[in-house]
C-alpha cells in the first residue's frame, strides 16, 4: 500500500540555519503519528515542505504517492493542513470562509459536508458570524474545518491545541480520533506530550533538523526501561548505593535501577545499614521523560 | 476552473464589502478634482478644437482613478493576506499560477472599471460627449486596468511591509498617474517634459482612452494600444513568473 507520507532525504537551509538535515521517514495510511521536538527543531519547516508552503533544497516528499513538487496539485488535494499560527480572513463569515476553501479545491455544492463540519466542531451557531467576532478557540475550530473541507485522506495538525481551552482540546481530540477511526491518516505536532502519548501510535522526534527517534510509542517508552524509585529515608544514603543515585526530588532520593529486581538488593542494603524506609514510590516512565532525556542528549 | 472562479469571487466580494472605501471614495475624489479644476481653468483655451477643457478633463480623471484603484486592489489584498498570514488558505489548495494571477487580475480590473464608470457617471454633466469610438474606450479601460492591476499584484507579492507598498504606491504609481496628461494635453508641455511623458505608459492609456471619446488625441490610438498592450504582456509575464517560482510566497 502507498505510504500516506513518504519523506526521503529532505534538507532545507535558511541562511546559516540548517532547518532540516536529511530527514527520511514515512507514515503509513491510517496511522496516528506524532512529530515531536522542541521549538526550532524543524517540525513546522517539515510540515511547510509537505504542504508546498516551503520548498526543500534537496530530497523528496510524497503525499499518497504524489510528489509535492512534480505533482503538486495531486499532493495538495490529498493533504489537509491546520497551520500553527492563528490566521483568518477578517472580511468574511465562517460559512463564507468554508465555502471559499471548498471552491479553491474545485468543489461545488459542498454544503452538506460544511454543515456537518460546523456541527461536529460546535460552530453551527457561529456559521454566519464574521471571523473577527470569534474567540481564539472558535477561530482555531474554523481552521480545523478549513483543513477538512475537501475530505483529505491525510491530515496534518501543527500544534492545534496551543492556547486552546481544555474543553475544546478534548472535543477536538474526540473529533480527530473519529477521523482516524474512519481511516484518515493523522500527523500531529504538539507541546502537550500527554496528548501524543494518549493518541498516537508512532512517534518521530526531531532535534536541530535531524530525526533522532522514530518508533512505536510503546517501544520508545520501553526503551526507557530503567526503573526509578523515590525514597525517603531516616538517614543518609549508604555509599554503596551512590552509583544508582540519580537525583533528589522534593526531599526524596531518586534511585535509577537497571531492572526492577534490583530493588530487592537496595532494600537489603538499607536494612543492613539500619535505615528506615519512610516512603517508597515507583516513578512511571512517560513520554515527557523520554523526550527530555533524548533532547538533552542523554542515552536511554 | 472552479478554483479560479472562487478566488475571483472572493476578491470581488472583498472590495465590494467595503465599497464605500474602495469605490465610492475614489469616485468622490475624482468629482472634486473635476469641480475644482474646471472652475479654475474654465477660461482655459480648448484642449482640442471643439473640446472644452472641462470635457477634456473627464476621461483623464476616469482613467487615472481606474489605474490607481486597479493597482490598489491586488496590492492591498495580497499584502494584507501576507501580513496577517491568511495567504496560507490560498497557498495550500491546488491553485495553479495562472488561476492565481487571473483571479487577482480580473478582480482588479472589475474594481477599476466600476470606479471608472462611477467617475464618468458623476462627471458626465460637465459636457462629456457619448464615445465617438466605444471600442477604443473599452479596450483602453480594460487594458489600462490590466496593466495597473498586474503592477499591483507584483507590488503586493514583492512588498514585505505596508511601508514598502506605500513607497511603491506614492513614489511610482502616483507620479506615473498624475504626470500622464490627465490635467493637460502634453502638447502644451516644454520639450523635456513632453519627451518624458512619452516614457510613461499611463500617458498612452489616457491618450487612447480620450481618443475613444473625442475621436482625436495627442498621438495615434494604435501606437497607444501597442505600448499599453506590450506593457501588459511584459508585466503579466513577470507576475506569472513570480507566482510560478513561489517568489516571496513559498519559502
Amino acid at each position: 500500500m502507498t505510504s500516506a507520507i513518504s519523506i526521503d532525504g529532505v534538507s532545507k537551509r535558511y541562511g546559516a540555519l540548517q532547518a532540516l538535515d536529511s530527514v527520511s521517514f514515512s507514515v503509513e495510511q491510517g496511522e496516528f503519528f506524532a512529530l515531536l521536538g522542541p521549538n526550532g527543531a524543524g517540525k513546522t519547516t517539515l510540515i511547510s515542505a509537505m504542504a508546498g508552503l516551503a520548498r526543500q533544497d534537496s530530497g523528496q516528499i510524497r503525499i499518497m504517492g504524489h510528489d509535492t513538487i512534480a505533482s503538486a496539485r495531486d499532493a495538495r488535494i490529498n493533504l489537509g493542513v491546520v497551520p500553527q499560527e492563528l490566521v483568518f480572513d477578517p472580511f468574511f463569515t465562517v460559512r463564507e470562509a468554508l465555502a471559499f476553501q471548498s471552491g479553491y479545491f474545485g468543489l461545488r455544492r459542498n454544503d452538506a459536508w460544511i454543515d456537518e463540519l460546523l456541527f461536529k466542531l460546535g460552530l453551527t451557531e457561529k456559521a454566519n458570524a464574521n471571523m473577527r467576532a470569534l474567540s481564539g478557540g472558535m477561530k482555531r475550530r474554523v481552521m480545523v474545518a478549513q483543513a477538512l473541507v475537501h475530505r483529505p485522506p491525510v491530515i496534518v495538525l501543527d500544534e492545534p491545541t496551543a492556547g486552546v481551552d481544555v474543553e475544546l482540546r478534548q472535543s477536538l481530540w474526540d473529533f480527530v480520533q473519529e477521523l482516524n477511526d474512519a481511516g484518515h491518516t493523522i500527523i500531529l505536532t504538539t507541546h502537550y506530550l500527554e496528548e501524543a502519548e494518549t493518541l498516537c501510535s508512532r512517534i518521530a522526534m526531531l532535534k536541530r533538523g535531524r530525526l533522532i527517534a522514530l518508533e512505536d510509542k510503546d517501544t520508545l517508552l520501553s526503551r526507557s526501561a530503567k526503573r526509578e524509585v523515590a525514597l525517603k529515608l531516616s538517614g543518609e544514603l549508604p555509599a554503596s548505593l551512590a552509583p544508582w543515585h540519580a537525583r533528589n526530588e522534593d526531599g526524596r532520593i531518586v534511585l535509577s535501577l537497571p531492572t526492577l529486581s534490583d530493588l530487592e538488593g537496595v532494600l537489603t542494603t538499607l536494612r543492613g545499614a539500619g535505615l528506615e524506609v519512610r516512603e517508597l514510590s515507583m516513578l512511571e516512565t512517560d513520554l515527557e521523560h523520554v523526550f527530555v532525556s533524548m533532547m538533552s542528549g542523554e542515552k536511554i | 476552473m472552479n478554483g479560479f472562479y472562487t478566488l475571483f469571487k472572493k476578491e470581488v466580494l472583498r472590495f465590494w464589502k467595503v465599497a464605500f472605501q474602495t469605490v465610492s471614495a475614489p469616485v468622490l475624489t475624482a468629482l472634486m478634482y473635476q469641480l475644482i479644476f474646471s472652475h479654475v481653468l474654465r477660461s482655459h483655451v480648448d484642449a482640442y478644437p471643439g473640446v472644452s477643457y472641462t470635457a477634456f478633463l473627464i476621461p483623464g480623471l476616469a482613467m487615472m482613478s481606474m489605474a490607481q484603484n486597479a493597482f490598489a486592489n491586488g496590492s492591498s489584498s495580497l499584502i494584507q493576506s501576507k501580513i496577517t498570514g491568511n495567504i496560507v488558505f490560498i497557498l495550500l489548495p491546488p491553485l495553479g499560477a495562472l488561476e492565481f494571477f487571473a483571479a487577482y487580475l480580473l478582480a482588479a480590473i472589475a474594481r477599476g472599471l466600476l470606479v471608472g464608470l462611477g467617475v464618468l457617471v458623476v462627471t458626465a454633466w460637465f459636457g462629456l460627449p457619448l464615445p465617438a469610438q466605444p471600442l477604443w474606450v473599452l479596450a483602453f479601460a480594460v487594458l489600462g486596468c490590466g496593466v495597473l492591476g498586474t503592477l499591483g499584484i507584483i507590488a503586493g507579492i514583492w512588498a514585505e511591509k505596508f511601508d514598502q507598498l506605500a513607497a511603491f504606491q506614492n513614489f511610482l504609481i502616483m507620479p506615473l498617474t498624475f504626470l500622464s496628461g490627465v490635467f493637460y494635453s502634453i502638447n502644451s508641455l516644454p520639450p523635456i517634459w513632453f519627451a518624458a511623458s512619452h516614457a510613461n505608459p499611463v500617458f498612452y492609456m489616457i491618450d487612447g482612452f480620450r481618443y475613444g471619446f473625442f475621436g482625436q488625441a495627442d498621438i495615434s490610438p494604435w501606437l497607444s494600444l501597442g505600448v499599453v498592450g506590450t506593457s501588459f504582456v511584459a508585466l503579466a509575464s513577470l507576475a506569472l513568473g513570480m507566482i510560478k517560482s513561489g517568489y516571496k510566497l513559498r519559502h
